[in-house]
């Protein structure tokens, strides 16, 4: 029995230990923003927040999460959208959109940490979230406008 | 939007269902049914705690409801619902193709709805490739708001009893009395509206570009904040009450069957409800599934694990003997013989025994995988001889079709759902993946979601073709060419459909190879044959890919034996703007429409050279730039690559200049999205784009063995140029990959001095 919180409610899990988190949170909570895109850690299509900080969801095991606090795309928009989404619609960064939730999360992350990045630093962390419609030019662009917004 | 998914269709058609005739026959009255069908999308929003908006927006559909058409339905609040029948991958159409009619309808684009429209031949052609949806569907988008406007501007002169002509449908979304000064809006008019009679198409008033409000205007997304907001838009997200979950273990190699099964350890992962075997193919395989062993379970995860635990000995049959290295040298051993001709100008054999200059290259580019971010998934509901599908697929038709015959049904008993895709890129044109679940789903007696994961996206795709080419050309004293003869060699899409097709189809030469744009007196295009040992597929602008590698860089080293600026050379090889006879080029009857005019492609070549500072640029040492240019898809398109190579050959593109003429653009910013894109796509393939097999099975499996751009890798600034034209609409989704290759590596040649005659840059020492 996993006791986990997910965008701020409680939740308990007695399946698979070896479930990753991604598809707890798709297929037992239905919280489909979170993407499938490898299963290996290698794509960013899953990035969630771990106590703020993004993970890939896919990697994390069920039995490791015990009383860790997730946070998911569809969380964390309260009173309107999040500055990073803001953004992400005013550049109009998405194409097919599928990755684009995955690296939102990346970029709240790296936002948190780095709240105004270089176009080094945006390299380096968001080179782990794949678009293989090729958004990468605007994601830079939409990080900038929303560090530029929240300074 | 979730709620555009949801509008019970039942209710959206109203009375409009007994009219005959819409749009003189475009849109048959049987075409009603495409709004009609369970709403998966929504009961899973629901489940989450989704706002229900969709509720209301179907109670607030009312008997009264104005449907001149199956694209565009209008309530009386002055809610307008326009249809999307082209599937979203990202290429825009849920934004491009309902403003052309919203344009025409002078609707307010704030109050349209979009709602996507279901699999149905009514529609015409939902296949969503070929860069076809604005240049096939423009006219026909414009007629149907040009009708719907029309009907509204009748009904008010109905109303106040004056004539037609005092009646103008302005300002947007309603209409006004030009004497009296007086407006009714379009939501007041549209019960009137619905009691008339669908006018002529002679009767349209097509608006003058100039009045254009949409058309030609820059516009984002229409699903932007949806996307944003990670709703349960695409396949991958689809949840059905009662649905199970099944991995599929396909053959590893083509045609391949089960020899012996030992599911014991299976049966014995939490979840996991049975393992289904599915039968192998009968050749050729074209659509249908690959065949292997199906295990069914109650989440992703324990059939992906149950899958991990089947034993199984394969029979991998005739194509375990291939081998893509031996492979490889049988193409380019074909690519020096003479092939099947396929066009022939003057005569090239003479003017080779004469003492011209001679210049030989043999180039090569592997097969590619489409490796969409959404790998292949489907949901499918069988309920007796009723079948429904909920799919990310870019031919919703084929999914109903390939789906009827699998299961031995009629194709109008197969209700398509189409969902948003995760990307496509062709691959999604192939319905094998929707017809394993309607397999699945009629074995269990429950609606099944089959998934694939990355290692099946990759080792199971519709493969792009790997190609041999060989050219050879003879300069005169002047280093122009006055002979010129080129020759590919490969695996035909043909061997999809047919097993014994081995030549290319005429699609796939007129993909940049029956002719070139170049003023050369003496020609000959040449086709090798080729066995497929893998699926063949389509992949974003398909042939023209290899064939513009081949042309744009020799046209690159026939500068360099010229002695010659590569740019002012190109020039000179396009020659005087005129028309080239393309002789199969294109659909039939698009040569009078779309004319191959030189003059168009000059002026990309001109634009993009003074646009990147084409040779006032100064460049250090590893650093240089180049170009090539290519028409595919009716779009004339120029591409400078700026490139800078470290000396252990790591490559970085710092800067991309793409100049393109599509004729009249539907919305720019799509159009701009689709050629940052297409710079990024064309960065994966020429860097590290790469298939091989062993043993006929393929040896890459996920993203580190089948690497694609990312955020470092990619350009770091792509500028993209629109030609103002008033030439029909082109494609927009393919045309910016082929050029990129050809103009990245001549950029390398440029920087290095080193030649790459072999994609990817991988095998040339660059990473």
């Amino acid at each position: 029995m996993v006791q986990v919180k997910v965008n701020g409610q409680q939740r308990t899990f007695d399946g698979d230990p070896e479930m990753p988190l991604l598809w707890y949170l798709r297929d037992i909570l239905g919280l489909t923003g979170t993407k499938f895109g490898c299963g290996m850690a290698l794509c960013g299509a899953c990035t969630v927040l771990e106590n703020g900080k993004a993970i890939r969801s896919c990697q994390k095991q069920m039995g490791t999460i015990e009383g860790l606090n997730i946070t998911t795309i569809e969380a964390i928009s309260n009173n309107g959208p999040h500055p990073v989404q803001k953004a992400w619609a005013e550049v109009n960064v998405p194409q097919c959109g599928y990755c684009q939730p995955g690296q939102i999360m990346q970029a709240v992350s790296l936002l948190s940490a780095k709240p105004q990045p270089t176009d080094q630093d945006i390299d380096d962390v968001m080179s782990g979230n794949i678009c293989r419609c090729g958004t990468y030019q605007r994601i830079r662009s939409a990080i900038k406008q929303a560090a530029k917004e929240t300074a | 939007m979730i709620s555009a998914e949801t509008i019970s269709a039942d209710k959206f058609v109203v009375e409009n269902v007994s009219r005959r005739g819409f749009l003189q026959g475009v849109l048959s009255a049987s075409a009603f049914v495409l709004c009609v069908g369970k709403i998966p999308l929504l009961a899973s929003a629901a489940r989450i705690g989704a706002p229900s908006e969709a509720a209301d927006a179907t109670a607030a559909i009312g008997a009264s409801a104005f449907h001149p058409s199956l694209f565009v339905g209008i309530h009386s609040d002055g809610a307008v619902y326009i249809v999307a029948h082209r599937s979203e991958m990202g290429n825009g159409v849920r934004t491009s193709l309902p403003r052309i009619l919203a344009d025409e309808l002078d609707a307010d684009w704030t109050r349209v709805t979009v709602v996507q429209g279901d699999g149905d031949g009514a529609y015409g052609s939902q296949d969503t490739d070929g860069s076809h949806s604005v240049r096939e569907f423009f006219d026909t988008l414009r007629e149907a708001g040009a009708t719907a406007r029309l009907m509204l501007v009748r009904a008010a002169a109905q109303k106040w009893g004056i004539p037609e002509s005092q009646c103008v449908a302005d300002p947007v979304h309603s209409v006004t009395d030009l004497s009296a000064k007086r407006k009714l809006s379009y939501g007041d008019l549209a019960p009137l509206a619905a009691k008339l009679p669908v006018p002529r198409k002679e009767e349209l008033k097509l608006k003058s570009p100039q009045d254009w409000r949409y058309i030609g205007k820059p516009a984002p997304g229409y699903d932007v904040a949806e996307v944003c907001s990670g709703k349960p838009l695409f396949g991958m997200d689809v949840r059905v009450e009662g649905m199970l979950y099944a991995a599929i273990a396909h053959p590893p190699v083509l045609g391949g069957k089960v020899k012996s099964l030992d599911d014991s350890a299976t049966l014995k992962v939490i979840g996991v409800k049975k393992t289904i075997p599915i039968d192998p193919f009968k050749p050729p395989h074209a659509f249908q599934p690959l065949g292997g062993i199906a295990v069914i379970a109650d989440n992703t995860f324990a059939a992906f694990k149950g899958r991990k635990n089947l034993k199984i000995e394969w029979d991998n049959g005739a194509n375990a003997s291939y081998n893509s290295s031996a492979y490889k040298k049988e193409l380019q051993q074909s690519s020096r013989q003479p092939g099947k001709v396929v066009h022939t100008t003057g005569d090239p054999d003479s003017e080779f025994a004469k003492a011209g200059k001679i210049v030989e290259a043999e180039y090569f580019a592997p097969h590619l995988a489409h490796a969409s971010m959404e790998p292949p998934v489907a949901v499918a509901d069988v309920q007796g001889e009723k079948v429904i599908v909920w799919s990310p697929t870019q031919d919703p038709q084929g999914v109903q079709e390939e789906v009827a015959k699998a299961l031995g049904l009629k194709k109008e008993n197969v209700t398509c759902h189409v969902t948003f895709l995760g990307g496509g890129f062709g691959r999604k044109s192939k319905p094998d993946y929707a017809v394993e679940a309607a397999l699945l789903s009629q074995k269990t007696g429950k609606p099944v979601k089959v998934i694939w994961s990355r290692e099946d996206d990759i080792k199971f795709d519709y493969y792009h073709s790997v190609a041999a080419m060989y050219l050879k050309a003879s300069l005169d004293d002047a280093g122009r060419p006055k002979a010129w003869l080129q020759r590919s060699v490969f695996p035909p899409i043909g061997s999809t459909f047919d097993k014994d097709a081995v030549y290319a189809g005429d699609g796939e030469m007129s993909m940049g190879w029956n002719v070139i744009p170049f003023d050369v007196p003496n020609f000959r295009s040449e086709n090798g044959q080729a066995v497929a040992h893998v699926r063949i597929g389509w992949l974003r602008s398909v042939a023209n890919i290899y064939h513009a590698f081949a042309v744009q860089s020799f046209a690159n080293e026939l500068a360099h034996a010229a002695n010659r600026d590569p740019y002012d050379y190109l020039l000179t090889l396009l020659g005087s703007p005129r028309t080239l006879d393309v002789g199969k080029q294109g659909p039939p009857g698009t040569n009078e429409k779309y004319p191959y005019d030189i003059a168009r492609l000059r002026h990309v070549a001109e634009l993009a050279a003074e646009k990147s500072n084409w040779g006032k640029k100064k460049f250090g040492k590893g650093a240089g730039m180049g170009i090539a240019v290519h028409r595919s898809f009716f779009t004339y398109v120029a591409t400078v690559v700026e490139v800078e190579v470290d000396d252990q050959g790591v490559v970085r593109i710092p800067h991309v200049t793409t100049v393109l003429d599509a004729g009249i653009v539907a919305n720019p910013e799509m159009v701009r999205q689709q050629f940052e894109g297409a710079a990024v796509f064309g960065t994966s393939l020429t860097r590290t784009g790469e298939i091989t097999a062993t043993n006929g099975a393929v040896d890459q499996s996920n993203f580190y063995d089948y690497q694609v751009a990312r955020m470092n890798d990619a350009p770091k600034q792509v500028d993209i140029h629109i030609v103002e034209s008033t030439a029909p609409p082109a494609g927009a989704g393919e045309p910016g990959v082929p050029p990129f290759a050809p103009a990245l590596c001549n950029a390398i040649f440029a920087a290095t001095g080193k030649r790459v005659r072999e994609l990817p840059l991988t095998r040339n020492g660059f990473s």
